[in-house]
């Protein structure tokens, strides 16, 4: 698999820097050679074809190409996929396994925590990575740590309604 | 967008990263966080040929207080680090109020301190509370180590002393004699967006009386301002309303903002002025509470 820029590809062999990378994104380790100036976000969407996870401003404002680089969220657009290199990606193709959805994808479905979903990705994994540390947040907490995530159809009311949602259905099932 | 065509490499150790740094020759830059660097360099405004990674170099994520009082801040400890110590909190109020206004929670997952304070930015909030503290960075070259107050350190917009091939590992707070207070206020127009004006005030209290004062300014000049008169004039009395009231106002005089989309100059001067005010009314309610 060739994850280079197709831009690059007139070079003549050996002028372009190259490094071999081992990123394991969503537990299967992927190995490529890339340019360093490769974004992760790019080694995600046309490299691995993971196409979930958006590009929005592309200037690290909106928060739709938020990963999870060992558990933290990420914005991808601003990490250099050499620098993910060893380390562990999720994206939202991570999120669900093949009969079940995730709870906060199952809240977003139930709450209407979406429109347009562009945001979306985004959003359930910084609200992941916040579940993870704090299962019992409150409203304030929410919309705290979804603050680097932009949404410019829901006005968040129901993103937030969302993310109570599965946080209950996740400490329910802890409790079983 | 993407950078242009760079050089990569990420040493284990400092020393290896200065050798970089130094056959880089000038046309080298240090990658630790990269939330301003990045951006800069996706969006053109920077090109270096070489990228020195230093996030592979060990023991460079730490924050301490040392035994006499000092407190350290490595080149690799994030912003989120910060927001969620408890040894800050503990410690260094000005700095506790700062680290969860940075920026947004997902750029606090990987920005650094040290980063931030020399990128230079005069939108920066770790500035402004540096500036109030008295704070320092080290800086490393080839022929060793360097310590520069913060307020030397920035020469001016995006600009700092450090030569091409030192890299600053560490960020020094001077020990306090007395008992220390602080607070940081920013106003912007949603998270994540540069400041309209932010505001760093660092004190230390001897009984009721300030016995040290520093205020630093964020977005309203061609770098950090350090409001030296209005700090000064804090110094050897009690927080009377009269002494709140003129330091604010001496503080508002020494802000230099331009009129933009955030605001008029006149608007970010009042800005100013109700922020000095409100920290240092807050903390003389705390004190009294305490007391």
């Amino acid at each position: 698999m060739t994850s280079l820029y197709e831009e690059v590809r007139g070079d003549q062999p050996g002028e372009v820097p190259v490094r071999r990378v081992s990123i394991r994104v969503n537990g299967v380790n992927r190995t490529a050679d890339i340019e360093p100036r490769l974004l992760l976000a790019h080694f995600i969407r046309q490299g691995l074809r993971l196409t979930g996870t958006h590009v929005g401003c592309d200037t690290t404002n909106c928060g739709a190409c938020t990963v999870l680089l060992d558990g933290k969220p990420a914005k991808s657009c601003t990490v250099l996929a050499v620098q993910a290199d060893g380390h562990d990606v999720m994206t939202v193709e991570g999120m669900a396994t093949a009969s079940e959805l995730d709870p906060i994808q199952e809240g977003f479905k139930d709450e209407h925590g979406l429109q347009c979903g562009f945001c979306t990705p985004g959003m359930m994994l910084s609200a992941k990575a916040l579940l993870e540390e704090n299962p019992n947040p409150t409203e304030d907490e929410i919309r705290w740590a979804l603050s680097g995530n932009l949404c410019r159809c829901t006005g968040y009311q129901n993103i937030v309604k969302a993310v109570l949602w599965a946080a209950e259905k996740m400490r329910a099932q802890a409790g079983k | 967008m993407y950078p242009s065509r760079f050089n990569y490499e990420s040493p284990k150790t400092i020393e290896e990263a200065i050798a970089l740094l130094t056959k880089g020759n000038g046309e080298a830059k240090i990658l630790a966080g990269g939330m301003s660097l990045i951006p800069m360099m996706k969006l053109r405004f920077a090109s270096p040929e070489m990228l020195v990674d230093i996030n592979n170099i060990p023991n460079l994520n730490y924050h301490r207080v040392d035994a006499d009082g000092t407190f350290h801040i490595g080149a690799l400890c994030r912003h989120s680090d910060l927001e969620k110590s408890s040894i800050l909190a503990q410690h260094q109020p000005t700095l506790a109020a700062t680290a969860p206004l940075v920026a947004d929670p997902i750029v606090r997952n990987r920005g650094t301190f040290v980063g931030s304070v020399c990128h230079a930015d005069p939108q920066g909030d770790w500035a402004s509370a540096m500036i109030a503290l008295d704070g320092m960075i080290v800086a490393q070259g080839p022929k060793g180590r360097r310590t520069i107050a913060v307020r030397d350190f920035v020469t001016g917009p995006f600009q700092n002393v450090l030569a091409s091939n030192e890299i600053a590992i560490e960020a020094i707070i001077p020990a306090t004699t007395g008992t220390r207070f602080g607070g940081y206020l920013k106003l912007e127009r949603r998270i994540g967006d540069f400041a309209t004006a932010g505001v760093a005030v660092a004190l230390e209290l001897s009984g009721s009386s300030v016995i040290r004062a520093g205020i630093g300014l964020t977005g309203v000049g061609s770098s950090t301002v350090n409001a030296t008169d209005a700090a000064q004039s804090l110094v050897g009395s009690p927080l009377t309303s009269e002494a709140i009231e003129r330091a604010a106002d001496l503080a508002a005089q020494a802000a230099q903002p331009r009129s933009d989309h955030r605001g008029s100059a006149a608007y970010k001067k009042q800005v100013v002025r109700t922020f000095v005010a409100r920290i240092l009314t807050e903390i003389n309610s705390t004190k009294t509470k305490a007391a």
